[in-house]
């Protein structure tokens, strides 16, 4: 019995492995025959026109038009993939928005008054707020102290891994891990270290994140967005830092800055646009921010935010109007730093 | 207003044998415009580096004026330099590029406008003052590296190969606007250069260095009178000395049948020390002459004639000894040989060079 669904499951093992080799596989062929293909039979007009002398016009028209077909070719599955994902299912949660619960009745934009109406739902807008001015800022700050404490100094590979590496942990574990950081037990041996550490300073073991000082606990959640994003925002800064060129440090000490004066007046302008992609990267990214919360207190105790109410309403109470409403609001909020991006880039590259 | 005085001050990178710069004495009198010069990784730069604080003294010691200098921090040191990438901050204009030291230090803003202006006025600069730097061309940015140090009225100005990232005609131009500039002020400059046309023409002294060991300091017209050694023989002169090691006799040097007269004190110190019966003999292209083929002149095969308009290069090579060596003459355009031709040369008498075959040092 045991074995037969054993063998069932590596029946199916086999059919996916099978399945994900045909598929990718012929991708990859796909990606190889293709343009060769077209090259080959470029060269060969390309050949035939150099024999035959001039270049006629229709030749030229035809191959202009071919050209264009391969551009389309090439462009069509990311237009594809961007339709299915993207374009699609961002009309229909603009016109889920519009509906009641289960779709059923066009409410205009009443959903969106209930946003607004709601105080659960202003707490978690007020908490989002939180989130995306704390997190870009002290993920930033940490990043860029370390960033320019440990350049050049010894065993710099090893000091930027240690605060690299919570990068590489994904948001649920780092979630439960500092759900044991911020551990309580009712009775007996604390085994948070947050207890610990307020234990030794004096103070009597406290329930965290389900504290009647409401704000703290979702501070306390905050420092897990930046514990995760300082790395990244460090690596990014540093390489940043290192790209100056030597010889304006250089002319800056000729000139007599004292360290704090390089840090403000020469490091800090010259890595202006890096510093720039990671606050607008980092503000995306905790705008979004779901799993941290939904891991370590499942939005209870007023630590809610915008994205996991957002999954609760739709899929938890099954109210897809206000879900859907709650998604527009997050996407109309990032839609301005998205253009600022965009923007800044665009300024970049023009130089 | 200042001497630099560099005493036996030596550079060794960790981790490196050799010092880049070994044991330097140098002497820069007030005012003075000196420049140093060498091929790559002579050491040159490091000499420079080492007086603007930003590389350490291993030994020795650098007096700037008679105070020691030698582990201040650079911005004790009261000088001032022009990299050679100009090292403009990117993020401030021109003005504030060149006001930025003086608001360092806190100097008053009338006295910080009055200078930039001046330095502007100087460099002619004044329009381009609200610019940021990517606004401006290569010779501008260049002015205005120089305007940057020209506002601090340093007692030393320091020169990184300024004018290397310029065009062939603008680094021309530049040179004696700098040269121009430098007498007006007045101010000591030590210049860096790997290009002997800018130190010759530039430096009121040249010093010329090879691995980290200053080979002669001296002025350019000594340096091309008087090289020391082969090795700034070679170096100084364009197109180069013609520097061949040949036979040793007891009335000259042996080209093949032409003998290079040398007094008899000069065969004696070129037999001295290891010498044997060999001498290296320099001659300027510029200092020989095409002959006839029975005045006893070196006979040459030309390779390849350079018509430079006001007169030519003629390239070709002789079988000395069996090894074939190359020969360059400079020449009146009216007597250019053509490819393939046999010309006699003959160089002019007092106006050789010998050096010591084993040591390289002038006889």
């Amino acid at each position: 019995m045991e074995f037969e669904d054993f063998a069932l499951k590596l029946t199916m093992l086999l059919y996916g492995v099978i399945g994900f080799v045909v598929v990718v596989g012929g991708l990859l062929l796909l990606l190889d025959v293709v343009p060769n293909y077209f090259a080959r039979r470029r060269e060969a007009a390309l050949v035939a026109a150099s024999l035959g002398g001039g270049d006629a016009p229709v030749a030229r028209r035809a191959r202009k038009h071919r050209e264009g077909l391969l551009g389309l070719a090439f462009l069509l599955p990311a237009l594809l993939l961007l339709l299915i994902g993207l374009v699609i299912p961002a009309i229909r949660t603009i016109i889920l928005s519009l509906f009641n619960g289960n779709g059923s009745a066009f409410v205009g934009l009443d959903n969106y008054g209930w946003i607004f109406q709601e105080n659960d739902i202003v707490r978690v807008l007020l908490n989002t707020a939180g989130w995306v001015i704390l997190v870009p800022l002290l993920a930033t700050s940490v990043g860029l102290l370390y960033a320019v404490m440990v350049d050049r100094a010894r065993f710099e590979a090893v000091a930027k891994s240690l605060i690299f590496l919570p990068m590489a942990i994904s948001f649920v574990g780092a979630g439960i891990i500092w759900r044991f950081v911020y551990a309580y037990r009712g009775e007996g041996d604390q085994i948070g270290l947050l207890n610990w550490l307020w234990v030794s300073v004096g103070g009597t073991p406290q329930q965290w994140l389900n504290i009647d000082r409401p704000p703290l606990n979702t501070f306390l959640l905050i420092v897990v967005m930046v514990w995760i994003q300082a790395g990244f925002a460090m690596v990014i800064l540093s390489a940043a830092i290192k790209a100056i060129p030597s010889d304006i440090v250089e002319a800056a000490r000729l000139d007599g800055v004292t360290p704090w004066q390089m840090f403000w007046r020469v490091t800090l302008p010259s890595i202006r646009p890096a510093l720039i992609v990671v606050v607008v990267t980092i503000t995306i990214g905790t705008m979004k921010i779901f799993d941290i919360v939904r891991t370590m207190t499942n939005g209870n105790f007023d630590t809610n935010v915008v994205a996991l109410e957002m999954y609760n309403q739709a899929f938890r109470y099954q109210e897809a109007g206000h879900g859907s409403a709650l998604a527009v609001v997050l996407f109309v909020l990032v839609i301005p730093i998205v253009i600022f991006q965009i923007r800044n880039l665009r300024r970049q590259r023009e130089g | 207003m200042a001497t630099v005085t560099y005493t036996q001050a030596t550079r060794i990178y960790p981790g490196t044998e050799r010092p880049a710069v070994d044991h330097l004495d140098l002497e820069i009198g007030d005012g003075e415009f000196l420049v140093l010069v060498g091929p790559s990784g002579c050491g040159k730069s490091t000499s420079l580096r080492m007086l603007a604080g930003l590389e350490d003294v291993d030994e020795g010691s650098i007096h700037i004026d008679n105070r020691d200098v030698t582990h201040l921090p650079p911005k004790a040191r009261d000088i001032a330099m022009v990299f050679q990438n100009y090292a403009l901050y990117p993020h401030m204009t021109v003005y504030e590029n060149m006001a930025f030291a003086l608001k360092l230090r806190k100097t008053s803003k009338a006295e910080i406008d009055r200078r930039v202006k001046e330095a502007a006025g100087l460099l002619q600069l004044e329009e381009y003052l609200g610019r940021k730097p990517k606004a401006l061309s290569g010779g501008q940015r260049q002015r205005v590296a120089m305007g940057r140090a020209i506002v601090r009225e340093p007692q030393v100005f320091l020169m990184d190969e300024p004018l290397s990232n310029l065009d062939a005609k603008l680094r021309v131009q530049t040179r004696t606007q700098i040269a121009s500039l430098q007498a007006k002020l007045g101010i000591t400059t030590v210049y860096v250069t790997h290009d002997q046309i800018e130190a010759m023409t530039m430096g009121h002294r040249v010093a010329v260095m090879l691995d980290g060991v200053l080979q002669q300091v001296d002025t350019p017209r000594a340096l091309y009178d008087k090289p020391s050694n082969v090795f700034v023989a070679g170096f100084i002169g364009s197109p180069a000395m013609n520097i061949k090691t040949v036979s040793l006799t007891d009335g000259g040097a042996k080209f093949i049948d032409m003998i290079v007269p040398l007094t008899r004190e000069e065969v004696e110190k070129a037999r001295a020390n290891g010498g044997g019966d060999k001498v290296t003999i320099g001659f300027r292209p510029e200092d020989c002459d095409l002959v006839g083929p029975t005045e006893g002149g070196l006979p040459v095969v030309v390779e390849l004639v350079e018509d430079l308009g006001s007169d030519a290069n003629v390239y070709g090579h002789a079988a000395l000894d069996g090894v074939s060596e190359r020969f360059v003459v400079r020449t009146d355009r009216r007597h250019m040989p053509n490819m393939g031709d046999t010309v006699f040369v003959k160089p002019r008498a007092d106006h050789n060079h010998a050096f010591h075959a084993a040591t390289g040092e002038r006889i």
